[in-house]
């Protein structure tokens, strides 16, 4: 490969140059994306299949419900006036701390699947 | 036009059935997450995100009109599993069916196995024809008669009924798994299972829901150091002693519980080298695979990662003997499919039954099928344009760049969010099942 490219060098730089830059793009296009998805999110960890993406994965599901905390929330609300609490049931995630009454029912589904009618 | 089959004989692919709701506004619940053939193919299972599992059951053959095969017909529906909530751990457990696996039929009863991320269960589904009449102290109704009214007795005899069908949970296998359970596979001894999670594969017997063993454990000792998770698992299709399972990072280990009880030590390690100069960011990423199935032969390993299916030879360790790509366009639009998640879709693969053919879905509702034998590939399309009874599918083709040929798609015209992740070929004809969001498609080959 490099002999080629002495024997060229003289008769056409530029092209030969050019070729490299295409041939590279069209090697990887892959490393084209990966210099997107950089110029994107900088701040981007170096190790992208490492332990951040499996530890996400290993964590589905998880909700925050602490009961401690239900337990203390639920006794300083009887201090309080109702109307106040009220005000707060409507946040679910962020300050408030979630009840059971909170958190979305999950109940099964009652109906039968759309694909035995 | 040519289509792509097994066995010598162009196939032509035509539309047969297609199942489920067909308004756009799909609820979570009726998502469908795993399609199964049973082992005779007469009966086929779905399993829904709302824990919801229907089978249904191919018609008994037409005698009066032979080239056209049966139909699918529903045969039982029941709620498999439902949501949970692990107070210890805040976990909320899915209902969602992963996976089910038909054990093969030994009496009138059928069996399968099906599972959330917790928890598997045995499910019998057993016809009743019959029931009794003529009871001495019941009334037909089943009210209880006073005994003193009955003057005369008679013996109860089995009167027939319209068939019903019930589905009964068996066993249940439940608190083996911390992580979430990816696979199940039935043994080819018929009674023992396993069981895969992120980290941990267990085995079972299936008439034993206390305890179970673990066979492969790769929880490294300090959480931080996690490099890599299992993806699926599979028991040898004739050798009960073998089994391998998948890992995030394009492996594929090859274990003989033979050789220990604890298989952390692999028989045989398949990967392929990968090009240092290559690596990018989504190298590994793409490299995990999501789904891994032994040929009915035994003698060869399916894997599909995110662009391509392999297909392994299990005498050979260091590479595949053959590469196909199912949708190679997609790797000059990584950057956005890592953004909107879908390089995490998990696809599945299947063979045909003579092992001469794969199939793998795609995006678009797009399915693809590799004819081994005959070195040819087609694409088609799981759509209710298509879906006039017995019309023929006509091959699709995705333009990746350049001019764009009538009747082709460009890659950025692609729907993303229409994928084929499930697809099921019957163990011994032309017939599949493809499932796109909430619908289950039916395709046969043409009669002659």
């Amino acid at each position: 490969m490099s002999e080629s490219i002495e024997e060229t060098k003289t008769i056409d730089e530029t092209s030969t140059l050019e070729q490299q830059e295409v041939e590279d793009k069209v090697i990887s296009p892959e490393k084209m994306e990966e210099a997107k998805l950089k110029a994107r999110y900088p701040n981007l960890g170096a190790k992208p299949g490492g332990s951040d993406l499996l530890r996400k994965r290993l964590q589905k599901g998880q909700k925050y419900f602490d009961s401690g905390d239900y337990n203390m929330a639920k006794a300083k609300i009887k201090n309080k006036q109702l109307p106040a609490a009220m005000a707060e049931k409507t946040e679910i995630t962020g300050d408030h701390i979630p009840t059971p009454q909170d958190l979305p029912q999950r109940k099964p589904s009652l109906v039968a699947s759309k694909l035995a009618g | 036009m040519a289509g792509v089959g097994g066995g010598g004989n162009d196939v032509q692919w035509c539309f047969s059935q297609v199942k489920g709701a067909i308004d756009d506004d799909v609820a979570e619940a009726d998502i469908i997450s795993t399609v199964e053939f049973s082992h005779s193919g007469e009966l086929l299972a779905t399993g829904d995100k709302g824990g919801r599992v229907v089978i249904f059951q191919q018609a008994p053959e037409n005698k009066s009109q032979p080239q056209c095969r049966s139909e699918y017909n529903v045969y039982s529906t029941f709620q498999s599993h439902e949501p949970e909530f692990d107070y210890l751990k805040s976990l909320e457990i899915e209902e969602k069916i992963n996976k089910i696996r038909w054990l093969p039929q030994k009496n009138a009863a059928q069996f399968l196995l099906s599972t959330n991320d917790k928890t598997i269960k045995l499910w019998k589904i057993s016809e009743r024809d019959k029931r009794p009449e003529g009871y001495n102290l019941k009334e037909e109704d089943g009210r209880y008669r006073d005994p003193s009214t009955v003057t005369t007795l008679r013996v109860p005899v089995f009167r027939p009924m319209d068939l019903m069908v019930e589905a009964s949970p068996r066993r249940v296998f439940a608190n083996a798994h911390t992580y979430h359970i990816n696979s199940i596979s039935v043994n080819s001894d018929y009674e023992t299972y396993l069981s895969t999670d992120d980290l941990r594969i267990n085995l079972w017997h299936l008439e034993i829901t206390d305890r179970s063993f673990n066979i492969v454990d790769i929880k490294p000792a300090n959480m931080e150091e996690l490099t890599e998770v299992i993806t699926a698992a599979e028991f040898h299709p004739n050798q009960c002693n073998t089994f391998v399972y998948s890992s995030s990072k394009g492996t594929i280990r090859l274990c003989d519980m033979r050789a220990s009880a604890l298989c952390d030590k692999h028989s045989k390690l398949f990967e392929e080298p990968e090009d240092p100069s290559n690596r990018s960011f989504f190298s590994e990423i793409i490299s995990s695979i999501s789904d891994v199935k032994f040929s009915h032969s035994g003698r060869y390993l399916m894997t599909r990662d995110y662009l391509s299916v392999k297909i392994w030879d299990l005498n050979m360790e260091n590479r595949p003997v053959e590469t196909y790509q199912v949708h190679e366009y997609l790797r000059s639009k990584l950057c956005s499919l890592y953004e909107n998640d879908c390089i995490f879709d998990k696809f599945e693969c299947c063979w045909n039954g003579n092992d001469n053919v794969v199939m793998t879905g795609s995006y678009n509702n797009f399915f693809r099928m590799f004819d081994r034998a005959q070195r040819r590939d087609v694409t088609l399309e799981a759509s209710r344009e298509s879906s006039r009874p017995r019309s023929v599918l006509k091959p699709r083709k995705v333009c990746a760049g350049g001019k764009r040929k009538k009747d082709e798609i460009s890659v950025d015209s692609l729907d993303f969010n229409k994928k084929i992740l499930h697809t099921a070929w019957h163990p011994q004809d032309n017939i599949i099942a493809v499932a796109t969001t909430n619908n289950l498609y039916i395709f046969q080959d043409k009669p002659n």
